[in-house]
């Protein structure tokens, strides 16, 4: 019964988007306060709906509902309760619900949050986001129900497929679709405004905010896959440039780029079209992703749930949602016209470049991710493009994008005049010369071009991220949270880029094969395996190995890694033994046996990787930051002035606009 | 203003070629074995191990062969469909039980009904290794001199009998 509660909860909430995009779009074109605030409540009631339905189909996990076709499939009566909550996110159906869910929570959200905006916007917005969760909605009734019954139910499920029995995977695709989905809140306020045919100048103020959010959501979800691929696939690597992880990367790209442009349309008014390009693109890369995870065009190892029907719903859907806003672009951009110059140095200029520099890592990403699928279909033959063409394609457009950032950072909007910062960022040039060809000779004695390279660039990011926060404090000048949430992401790419070249430079891999009592010398450590037991986990079967790491006679570690075999789907998994420590991992995965009791191993030694994901922890605490700051939530009581509320773009506004933007 | 079309452009050329590469076909993997000689097994029947059911016993005459298991979820979904094409052809339906409980699979059949004309029980996997099983449900079709001719992965379905297997038995001269 509970199961078509939820059937019926979804179908409901389909229901509501109609009055929402209705009432949103005539409601706005025609002024109608009232109309407008039907929208409101219709997207109060979808999300309840869907959370309603979200809520059965995870009850259903919870009581084991083996009738349940989608229950049956991914789940079983031993799996440990939490692992049944996240199953419910486990394969395809389900994982649309939660995109659902998503979708209608970030509407809700604009809609309680947005007070400090014209009706006519707001309205219009909440109706473009209606669009898309009535596509969801009908994709997920129409070819991917999660609420089918099997008749007669089964004994017992088919259990969650191993690979996702694991904490960090059980919330990376939530942290990835609050990202993704994010990305649609720019891209309705993008629509909104080019169907309004012209902007608010404060139109940036109110998106900026919202794509920062989504914007450090994909990055925790990004950084929290590549955590669980180097623990959980046995192969110690944190980034495969697997397709689907550059489908999460791309609208990250662009997402990044979004902010940047956002920042100077905010600040100076220019690049207002070319925001509008970007907010449609990293939507629609977003869903681009979507369809390529979910139609099975690329093969790739996450692509558990592949359908050509569904493959073509999502293609139907993305043409219509974004065709029609690359339509509306090619017909309203020209009236976005930027109204402020800016000289050939200036911070706008700096801004332009990191935009062209993403966007082409962006569009040489996409063309290796898409290159296999064009020379099929151009009947071309097969081929694969595999990680060095993405680490050489990435990297050219990436090396001068950190050459420019330190001065970007610190160059004046309109006109840039270094002065007195030149000076120091002369010294820090040379700093970062020296460390990068300095440091890794005095401490690992061995030289990379890569390591040096990195070294330097880390070093003139971090150093020039920090100049502005520590100057403004010993100055006694306040500092905002806009300055030091872009001082910490900042900071936090040069300590991303210091633990990728680092690891990718210094790392020492062997595959070996060790039995009971042998040692084996690797990297300055000895490994010593101990011996071998079988262990019985709650839905796995494992035989786990004891590995002593010492060094110099010491004990460092007693690692514990296991080989296991999950009982239902018989497939085995890598459960690797990791010595974490700030500065290095050693890596210990089981192979396969070999007879006699030995098994073959992989020792890895992984100097710096901790400062990869402690770098996007950061990136990701710079939003957190950026979004907390005042001046977002200021425009509540700046709009008391406005001449005539709920009309853009009267004088109230741009007076208001002129005061805040004085103070910051 | 032109330009500001270049991106639309752009979509329109990419969305090309994302429907050109839909229609390629997707079900029908490539198997190694199809054209070659279906692979020999001997095995113990289902529920009677001294009775054994040989590939030598179909020779001469075209054979369905369905791997299946009660664990199956999938085998489960398409069991009705097996029985439908069972009731509508001659051709006979080898089971395969794939990995699994003797004592289940022949409850399974009692009570769901047996659309096969002989099950063959895989308790090691062995004969399903042979013939590049690699997830259950498969069924193959195989001719009279004893050929793979198709295979097909995923449940099957009534229109995935009248599409792929009938045709082909028919242009083999054999009354689907």
């Amino acid at each position: 019964m509970i199961i078509e509660l939820g059937h019926f909860a979804l179908i409901l909430a389909f229901c509501l988007t109609l009055p929402q995009m209705f009432f949103g779009f005539a409601g706005a074109a025609l002024r109608r306060e009232r109309w407008m605030a039907v929208t409101t409540r219709a997207v109060a009631g979808q999300f309840v709906f869907t959370a309603l339905s979200f809520g059965c189909l995870a009850y259903a996990f919870f009581k084991n509902d083996f009738s349940v076709l989608y229950v049956a499939q991914n789940s079983n009566s031993e799996l440990p309760t939490f692992y049944r909550f996240a199953a419910v996110w486990g394969a395809h159906e389900g994982s649309l619900l939660l995109w659902m869910l998503v979708l209608s929570a970030w509407t809700l959200a604009v809609s309680a949050l947005s007070n400090n905006m014209p009706r006519v916007v707001t309205s219009r917005v909440l109706a473009v986001m209606g669009v898309i969760s009535a596509g969801f909605a009908l994709f997920i009734l129409m070819t991917s129900s999660p609420f089918e019954r099997l008749w007669p139910a089964a004994v017992d499920g088919r259990d969650l497929n191993p690979l996702l029995q694991d904490p960090a995977l059980a919330i990376h695709p939530p942290m990835l679709y609050i990202g993704y989905v994010g990305f649609s809140v720019p891209f309705a306020f993008a629509v909104a405004a080019m169907l309004e045919g012209k902007r608010d100048a404060v139109w940036a103020r109110w998106v900026l905010p919202w794509t920062t959010l989504a914007w450090l959501f994909l990055t925790l979800g990004i950084a929290l896959g590549s955590w669980w691929a180097y623990y959980e696939l046995g192969w110690g690597g944190w980034w495969f440039w697997d397709s689907v992880e550059n489908a999460s990367f791309m609208p990250w790209l662009i997402g990044t780029a979004l902010i940047h442009s956002l920042a100077a349309t905010e600040k100076r008014g220019v690049f207002k079209s070319w925001t509008l390009l970007l907010s449609i693109t990293a939507f629609a890369l977003a869903l681009l992703g979507t369809f390529l995870v979910r139609s099975g065009v690329i093969e790739s190892v996450h692509a558990f749930a592949s359908d050509p029907g569904r493959g073509l719903f999502i293609l139907i859907f993305l043409t219509l949602c974004v065709g029609a806003a690359l339509g509306l672009y090619a017909w309203r951009a020209p009236l976005f016209k930027s109204n402020a110059g800016f000289a050939v140095v200036s911070r706008e200029s700096f801004l332009l470049l990191n935009n062209v520099l993403l966007v082409a890592a962006t569009g040489l990403i996409l063309l290796g991710t898409l290159y296999p699928l064009f020379l099929d279909a151009l009947k071309l033959g097969k081929i694969s493009v595999g990680p060095p063409y993405f680490a050489v394609a990435f990297l050219i457009p990436m090396l001068p994008m950190v050459l420019l950032l330190a001065p970007g950072m610190h160059a004046n909007w309109k006109k840039a005049a270094f002065g007195r910062k030149a000076r120091l960022l002369a010294v820090l040039a040379v700093v970062a010369v020296v460390g990068g060809v300095g440091l890794y000779w005095m401490t690992f004695g061995l030289h990379s071009v890569l390591a040096s390279a990195g070294v330097a660039a880390a070093l003139w990011v971090g150093l020039s991220a920090l100049i502005e926060p520590v100057q403004r404090l010993r100055k006694g000048h306040s500092l905002s949270a806009s300055v030091l949430g872009m001082a910490v992401a900042h900071f936090g790419l040069a300590v991303f880029i210091l633990g990728a070249t680092t690891v990718e430079s210094y790392k020492v891999e062997t595959d070996l094969s060790l039995a009971p009592g042998q040692t084996a010398q690797h990297a300055g450590y000895q490994f010593t395996m101990n011996g071998l037991r079988n262990v019985a986990g709650p839905n796995y079967d494992a035989v786990e190995s004891e590995v002593t790491i010492s060094r110099d006679g010491k004990t460092v570690a007693v690692l514990h890694p296991q080989k296991r075999t999950y009982r239902v789907q018989t497939s085995p998994m890598t459960e690797a033994g990791i010595d974490v420590r700030w500065d290095r991992d050693l890596f210990v995965a089981m192979g396969e046996p070999l007879g006699n009791g030995a098994w073959s191993l992989r020792l890895q030694y992984k100097p710096l990787i901790r400062f990869i994901w402690l770098g996007a922890l950061l990136i990701a605490l710079g939003g957190v930051i950026a979004v907390s700051d005042r001046r977002y939530r200021q425009r509540a009581t700046a709009r008391v002035g406005d001449a005539v509320p709920g009309v853009p773009g009267t004088p109230g506004h741009s007076a208001a606009v002129a005061k805040t933007a004085g103070v910051s | 203003m032109w330009r500001f079309l270049i991106p639309a452009g752009l979509f329109v050329a990419l969305l090309a070629f994302f429907f050109a590469s839909l229609d390629r076909d997707k079900e029908t993997l490539p198997s190694p074995l199809i054209g070659k000689p279906a692979p020999t097994f001997e095995l113990p029947a289902l529920g009677d191990p001294a009775r054994k059911v040989a590939s030598s016993q179909f020779a001469g005459k075209p054979y369905v062969l369905n791997v299946w298991g009660t664990w199956c979820v999938g085998c489960r979904q398409e069991h009705e469909v097996l029985l439908e094409i069972a009731r509508r052809t001659q051709v006979p339906i080898v089971g395969l039980n794939w990995k699994d409980d003797s004592a289940a699979a022949q409850r399974w059949l009692q009570e769901l009904g047996n659309p096969y004309s002989v099950v063959a029980a895989d308790e090691e996997g062995r004969a399903a290794i042979d013939w590049g099983v690699y997830g259950a449900p498969e069924t193959f079709l195989v001719d009279a001199r004893g050929t793979v001719i198709f295979k097909h992965i995923a449940p099957m379905t009534l229109e995935v009998w009248e599409r792929d297997f009938v045709p082909l038995l028919a242009k083999a001269g054999v009354q689907p």
